[in-house]
């Protein structure tokens, strides 16, 4: 398997909006430490090893 | 005052003339020992348990008072078991399988290391080093007892070495002045400041992590379970990073705080400060007494190459890690493991000195594997910058509730030993048995019914049948293979060493690593695979 560059949440304007939500009335403090959690629960629910270094390499690449 | 420059807890080795001091040419000694710390003491008693003379050379006269080490692994106690030192250390011992983490006012999760069964050790004991230490010697004079070449010479301090092709020549101080001796080999064991390093002016490079913690072992009757508790960031005023709770025996708790970088190490270590900061730890009202404190920094390095000629490195002087996942005495006596045969083997002739490279090969390795662990924990201890700590923390918000985070929380991995995978002295792999027996590895021990594997594994090159009975094999120029069958496994043994295979041949090494495995050798086959794990191809 390689990592998905390619469109695949179907519905990407609502999914942008539930994230910024997400972080609605937090702190700069609450809000990085909201985005670690969530970087850690996809990382985890992804697991493959090869995909997650891809994808630290594509946000690096930026 | 020659050497003495710490306290003791045993004196075990007081300081005797011998006639070296007074021959009027330096007496020859096959091999000299410099340091009779744990790792000093398990390699000359491997050496004269095999029949090799060791000579140990300490600037005390015995085991320092200083608490170290407290947790010995599985690993390190099949190998004092192997020197007769074991059965003492695992009694005196205290056993623990729960750990506990917490982080603020709140605990996150807690383990249970549900040890595996058929070992005849438990996973972990915790022990304070003198115990540890003294044990060891207690077998060290047991053997000399029952006439084994062992000598330990209490207050003689190594101040010189020289070496050239043929030999190693040392100078030593003593109370009675000055003397000098020669050896085949010298085994530097003189800990993390190794005077014999400095001497030779070898490196030691690594990392020094910025960070104070300040240990005390404290004596309380009080009621606390034997776990280990581990927390992050307690909620202690002027808070330490984070803060360890750990049962010793005697009912002695070792206590760890972590202080950070920048502090007055001398007012943390008045004796009113650091009751402050129990007393606040403890519930309230808590009564003990402060049995030994001190204040620790850590680092993480290794000599480039543990061998140089014919004096060789082994323990703290060779590799240093910080103690999260305990693998500076446990790593230490590894070493001591692997190099007394290989040494016994080249000094009796039967193996080309070459076999003493794979002991840096082997070791080094092992070094890497043990910093790069304890590395990554003092990293999830200490974070390094903003970011780090906020994925720490992350961690441990998440850890609560979400099994998937506990695996990262990492307050030390403890001690395993190491699988020599890809080396030079591995031979073949013909079983298509089990990943954990595989060529390189530790023999896991097994429950056979009526005893343990590891006791039938002595110290000698051993040939295991499993499903099927040995046959001889006359050896190799002076070393011998011992045969051991076990033509009916239990099932212990059987899923850790056969898996699908109905029957297997096994060869191990003195240190209990497997060399070789098929389902069936030759005898050239054998012949080859001692070569091979002899260095002799
Ligand atoms: C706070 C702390 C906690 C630790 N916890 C653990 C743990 O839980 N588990 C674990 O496995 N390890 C632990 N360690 C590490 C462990 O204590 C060491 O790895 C171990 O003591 C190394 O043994 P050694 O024999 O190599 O060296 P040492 O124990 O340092 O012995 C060296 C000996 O050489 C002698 N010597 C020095 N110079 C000379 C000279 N010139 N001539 C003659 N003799 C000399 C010294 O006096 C000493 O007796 C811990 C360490 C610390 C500091």
């Amino acid at each position: 398997m390689t990592l998905n560059t390619q469109p695949n949440i179907p519905d990407p304007d609502g999914f942008y909006d539930t994230l910024l939500a997400a972080h609605d009335g937090l702190t700069k403090g609450q809000s990085d430490a909201l985005n670690a959690r969530l970087i850690l629960v996809l990382a985890n629910h992804i697991g493959d090893r090869g995909i997650l270094s891809e994808a630290l390499e594509a946000a690096r690449q930026t | 005052m020659v050497g003495a420059t710490y306290a003791l807890a045993h004196e075990l080795y007081p300081y005797t003339a011998v006639p070296d001091q007074s021959a009027q040419a330096p007496v020859h000694h096959p091999v000299v020992i410099i340091g009779g710390g744990p790792i000093g003491v398990a390699t000359g008693l491997d050496l004269a348990q095999k029949g090799s003379p060791a000579l140990i050379l300490d600037d005390h006269e015995g085991v320092g008072q200083g608490s170290r080490a407290i947790c010995f692994a599985k690993r390190t106690l099949e190998i004092a078991d192997r020197l007769g030192a074991g059965p003492d250390m695992v009694e005196k011992g205290v056993v623990w399988n729960v750990g506990r983490v917490f982080h603020g006012d709140g605990e996150v999760f807690n383990f249970n290391l549900l040890p595996e069964d058929g070992h005849k050790n438990p996973a972990f004991i915790n022990l304070q080093q003198p115990y540890f230490e003294k044990f060891l010697m207690d077998a060290l004079r047991r053997a000399e007892a029952a006439g084994k070449p062992i000598e330990i010479r209490g207050r003689n301090v190594v101040t010189g070495i020289e070496q050239d092709e043929d030999r190693v020549t040392l100078q030593i101080d003593t109370p009675d002045g000055p003397y000098s001796v020669t050896a085949d080999y010298v085994i530097a064991c003189d800990g993390a400041r190794s005077p014999t390093r400095d001497l030779m002016g070898l490196s030691f490079e690594g990392r020094v992590f910025e960070d104070n913690f300040l240990i005390a072992d404290v004596k309380m009757t009080a009621d606390f379970p034997t776990e280990r508790w581990f927390w992050f960031e307690p909620p202690l005023a002027e808070a330490p990073q984070s803060a360890l709770l750990h049962k010793q025996p005697d009912d002695v708790w070792r206590i760890d705080f972590q202080l950070g970088w920048d502090i007055d190490r001398k007012a943390e270590l008045e004796e009113g400060r650091i009751r402050q900061r129990i007393d606040e730890f403890l519930p309230n009202g808590t009564e003990y007494e402060l049995v030994w404190t001190s204040i620790y920094t850590f680092q993480c390095r290794r000599m480039e190459r543990f061998r140089h000629g014919r004096v060789i490195f082994a323990g703290d002087s060779a590799h240093q890690v910080s103690p999260f996942g305990a693998r500076g005495a446990n790593s230490g006596m590894q070493d001591a493991d692997n190099l007394a045969w290989k040494l016994d083997l080249v000094l009796k002739g039967h193996a080309p000195d070459g076999l003493l490279d794979s002991y840096n090969e082997e070791r080094a390795f092992a070094a890497d594997e043990n910093i790069l662990n304890s590395t990554r924990a003092t990293d999830f201890l200490t974070p390094k910058s903003e970011m780090s700590k906020i994925f720490r923390n992350a961690v441990l918000t998440l850890a609560k509730d979400q099994a998937f985070a506990r695996p990262m929380v990492n307050s030390g991995r403890l001690s395993v030993p190491c699988t020599y995978d890809g080396h030079s002295l591995n031979g073949e792999d013909r079983l298509g048995g089990p990943e954990r027996t595989r060529p390189g590895s530790p023999c896991p021990d097994a429950d056979l019914g009526n005893g343990f594997l590891l006791d039938q594994l002595t110290g000698r090159f051993t040939l295991l049948a499993i499903g099927t009975e040995a046959r001889d094999h006359p050896g190799l120029a002076g070393i011998r293979v011992h045969s051991v069958s076990l033509p009916n496994p239990s099932d212990t043994l059987r899923d850790r060493y056969l898996g699908a295979a109905p029957h297997a041949l096994y060869l191990i090494r003195p240190d209990q690593h497997i060399v070789a495995r098929w389902r069936d050798a030759t005898a050239e086959q054998i012949t080859q695979a001692l070569k091979t794990a002899t260095a002799q191809t």
